[in-house]
């Protein structure tokens, strides 16, 4: 698999916030096996320099990092935190998020292609956070776009494939873009899923991150993502509406009155 | 003069942006900044001249999903 031509092995794709503890997001890292993570850009005001250990952290990974622009509602908003980004962090890529709605965190999509045109304009490779909307991903794809990252369910929610219809339209629609299943996972089996319908990928935080134990959570989610791939390359049977039985019936013994 | 910084108000002596974040504690920490909403890219902030007024957002990296 491979994202604006790089080539990685791991097909999980972790986020970086909300977990107990900077060293359970190390560990969590590491048990998940991903190579690439999620970050962001805040404010940092005055002396405690947070944002300064955290880099280190993420740096002492050897990980790739996917900086994101959450929480911008307006095209000029998340360009210019594109731009911050790219010299923060010295990469092209962007998670692109415009957010539209606060109640579930619905991407603006006329916002949305509108960024991801100017970006690609100005040289970013853009994941944009996306609905399963097929004619927005194709607006996407003309916008410049070579990955896409349909969310599952509202960000956080943990209700995973909420349109499974969509999500398989998508996948159909776009057989040579790698297709990201981005948000709303709570489980391993919801990850599961998504790989099964073809999904290449699949990018986590508050499944793992708010999980019991995040560290044993990213492993799960890593072994359902491998099974699943697994699953969809292994073509599976298509289901019926009858039973057929899976023991052969001849040959059976005669042995009723 | 008055600027302000991350939405807090600051009183700074008049300078370029570059000589404004060292003023304030930024010196060597990796940060990217924008001034009235617009990036101002590393080598560009000791050309900057901050001005009465201004909006300077500093930011950093942070946990992000």
């Amino acid at each position: 698999m491979a994202f604006y031509g790089v080539d990685l092995k791991s097909r999980l794709l972790l986020g970086t916030a909300r977990y107990p503890s900077p060293k359970i997001l190390a560990d969590a890292i590491q048990s998940s096996g991903a190579e690439v993570v999620t970050v962001s850009l805040r404010r940092e005001s005055g002396p405690e320099r947070s944002g300064q250990s955290f880099w280190a952290l993420v740096r002492s990974m050897g990980v790739r990092v996917l900086p994101n622009t959450a929480g911008c509602h307006s095209v000029k908003e998340a360009v210019t935190t594109a731009h911050m980004a790219r010299e923060l962090f010295d990469t092209p890529w962007i998670k692109l998020e415009v957010i539209r709605d606060d109640d579930t965190l619905q991407p603006d999509v006329f916002g949305l292609v509108e960024a991801a045109r100017i970006l690609t304009e100005e040289g970013f490779e853009v994941f944009p956070y996306t609905t399963e909307d097929l004619s927005v991903a194709d607006r996407l794809v003309e916008a410049g776009s070579r990955v896409l990252m349909p969310w599952g369910a509202p960000i956080g929610s943990a209700r995973g494939l909420n349109n499974v219809y969509g999500l398989k339209a998508l996948r159909a629609h776009f057989p040579d873009i790698p297709l990201v299943v981005d948000a709303g996972l709570g489980v391993p089996s919801h990850a599961a899923a998504a790989m099964e319908l073809g999904y290449d990928a699949v990018l986590l935080n508050t499944a793992v991150a708010e999980a019991g134990d995040p560290v044993a959570m990213a492993k799960a989610f890593a072994l359902a993502i491998e099974a699943g791939h697994m699953a969809f390359k292994a073509q599976p049977m298509e289901p019926r509406d009858m039973a057929v039985p899976s023991t052969p019936t001849i040959g059976r013994a005669a042995l009723g009155d | 003069m008055r600027i302000y910084v991350n939405g807090d108000q600051r009183e700074v002596e008049p300078g370029t942006l570059a000589v404004t974040l060292d003023a304030l504690g930024y010196g060597g920490r990796k940060i990217a900044t924008a001034v009235n909403g617009r990036f101002v890219a590393a080598t560009a902030r000791s050309a900057m001249p901050v001005n009465e007024g201004d909006k300077i957002e500093v930011v950093a990296p942070m946990q992000g999903g």
